[in-house]
């Protein structure tokens, strides 16, 4: 990729910046009040930054965030991990799509603090870049998108739908994938991505409509 | 002015949670959150609210069948039960309910019992529930357990019968040989939608006909006075004949940003009368 070869990367530039952002943030609240939990007792966190660990991609990553930061924005923003997308920041797009041990979740429907214990895989997290995931392969190789937006969050749950179902039907990949929307709609093309990544033949747009 | 705004609880224990409802009766108590998420503040001090974080709650967890009674703790997820073999073979209308639930991405956070206690007229899990006669289970540390029928829980709209200081802490279905179970939804869209109407319908040769709607009343409605209709008389020559009775029921649709009153008068019959023939 293009972006090795430059001093600093885009990518790199917006971890820094997330990183700074978030430093800055904890200078600004360093005299604010910090509850952490109870031993016995019902832990109450908040208003205030609270440190916590969260297990992404394998590694343990320490942070401090308000309680009410979403897993959503303490990846992109606190985490410096700005795969999973913020679109409609409500749940209904998909964008953020992460697994959390293993189940498809909205991050920005859920908290961050609630995540901690948890195994976190978000896109960074399937495949590299010279071992790409097979769902990640087959989304190149069928350019299963045109704005490429929605894509991470698309492969996430692709990533899911495979997991729980090796070969689904074109129906279980419709169902799977319901929660993403393509705004560009590459739908058939991301249907015959996933037809492929689990080694099934691929469809027309007509079989795609038919219901 | 609520003394712990912008604080989130996160009790380990059941007994945790009564206490810290008892001691703060404006606390919000939340499991999957994605009602609250839709317009979940940045700020939560700005909001003077203080949220009850039932997440980590393992003693809500679990689904237990016995021989007469299914048992959902209030942590259930809908995926809980999509992913559950016993519910596919024996109440696939709760799957069904379950599968038109926003998508995955919700299915998987969000909760039956949050979804009795969100309140919302246009549930689908609640109708799918109140047609399998499910009883809801409240706990208070000041007056312990208490049990309320799900078709009798709602007062009007978003009022319950659920006091400030009480947790559902799960959700009771008898086990029935069902011989009929359906469920429908219409919406905008197959997925990521917000129903228009809603029908739940049961029928055992034990409990006669069960219908819930959704959508056409401020709450959830069992349709009593259908029901016995259909007991008594069967399947009428047109969907106009559940007229009286769905109104006798307070079938009372209005125009909003989903539908139309008319619309849904005429739809909920519809879907009732084919879902019989």
């Amino acid at each position: 990729m293009s972006e090795r070869n430059e001093g600093i990367s885009r990518r790199s530039f917006v971890q820094t910046l997330g990183m700074g952002a978030a430093a800055g943030a904890l200078q600004g609240h360093a005299e604010a009040r910090l509850t952490g939990q109870d031993e016995g007792g019902t832990g109450i966190v908040g208003p205030g930054p609270r440190p916590i660990t969260l297990r992404i991609n394998g590694n343990d990553v320490r942070l401090t965030i308000e309680p009410a930061t979403t897993l959503l924005d303490t990846l992109r923003v606190h985490a410096g991990m700005t795969g999973s997308k913020e679109i409609c920041d409500r749940g209904s797009c998909g964008g953020c799509s992460v697994l959390v041990n293993g189940a498809l979740t909205a991050s920005c429907m859920m908290l961050a603090c609630d995540a901690e214990g948890a195994e976190i895989t978000t896109v960074e997290g399937l495949g590299t870049e010279e071992a790409l995931d097979p769902v990640q392969e087959a989304f190149i190789r069928h350019d299963a998108l045109q704005c490429g937006y929605c894509t991470p969050g698309l492969v996430v749950a692709a990533r899911a739908l495979l997991d729980a179902t090796p070969r689904p039907s074109l129906d279980e990949i419709k169902q799977g994938l319901s929660g993403n929307i393509c705004r560009c709609g590459t739908y058939t093309n991301i249907f015959n991505a996933v037809l492929e990544a689990s080694g099934q033949a691929p469809v027309t747009d007509a079989e795609v409509n038919r219901g | 002015m609520n003394a712990d705004a912008g604080t989130i609880a996160m009790p380990d224990t059941i007994d945790e949670a009564l206490d810290a409802m008892a001691a703060n009766p404006d606390l919000i108590p939340v499991a999957g959150a994605t009602d609250l998420f839709v317009h979940w503040p940045e700020h939560l001090e700005a909001h003077e609210r203080s949220y009850l974080d039932l997440s980590h709650l393992h003693e809500l967890r679990g689904i237990t069948f016995t021989e007469e009674t299914i048992t959902l703790g209030a942590g259930t997820s809908y995926w809980d039960v999509i992913r559950d073999p016993r519910f596919r073979d024996e109440l696939p209308i709760l799957v069904n309910a379950a599968r038109t639930v926003g998508a995955v991405q919700i299915q998987t956070r969000g909760t039956w019992a949050g979804n009795i206690a969100n309140a919302s007229p246009a549930a689908d899990g609640v109708p799918a529930l109140m047609a399998c006669d499910a009883t809801v289970h409240l706990a208070s540390a000041a007056r312990g357990e208490t049990t309320v029928p799900l078709a009798d829980f709602y007062l009007g709209y978003k009022q319950m019968r659920r006091e400030p200081d009480e947790l559902i802490t799960r959700i009771t279905l008898p086990r029935r040989a069902y011989d009929f179970q359906y469920f429908e939804k219409v919406g905008a869209r197959n997925a990521q939608t917000i129903a228009k109407v809603g029908v739940s319908m049961t029928h055992a040769a034990e409990s006669g006909w069960r219908i819930a709607a959704a959508s056409v009343a401020p709450v959830t409605l069992r349709c009593r006075n259908l029901e016995a209709q259909l007991d008594d008389e069967g399947r009428p020559a047109s969907p106009d004949d559940f007229e009286s009775a769905l109104q006798a029921d307070g079938v009372a649709p209005i125009d909003d940003i989903r539908s139309t009153a008319a619309y849904r008068s005429k739809v909920i019959a519809c879907i009732i009368w084919h879902a019989l023939a």
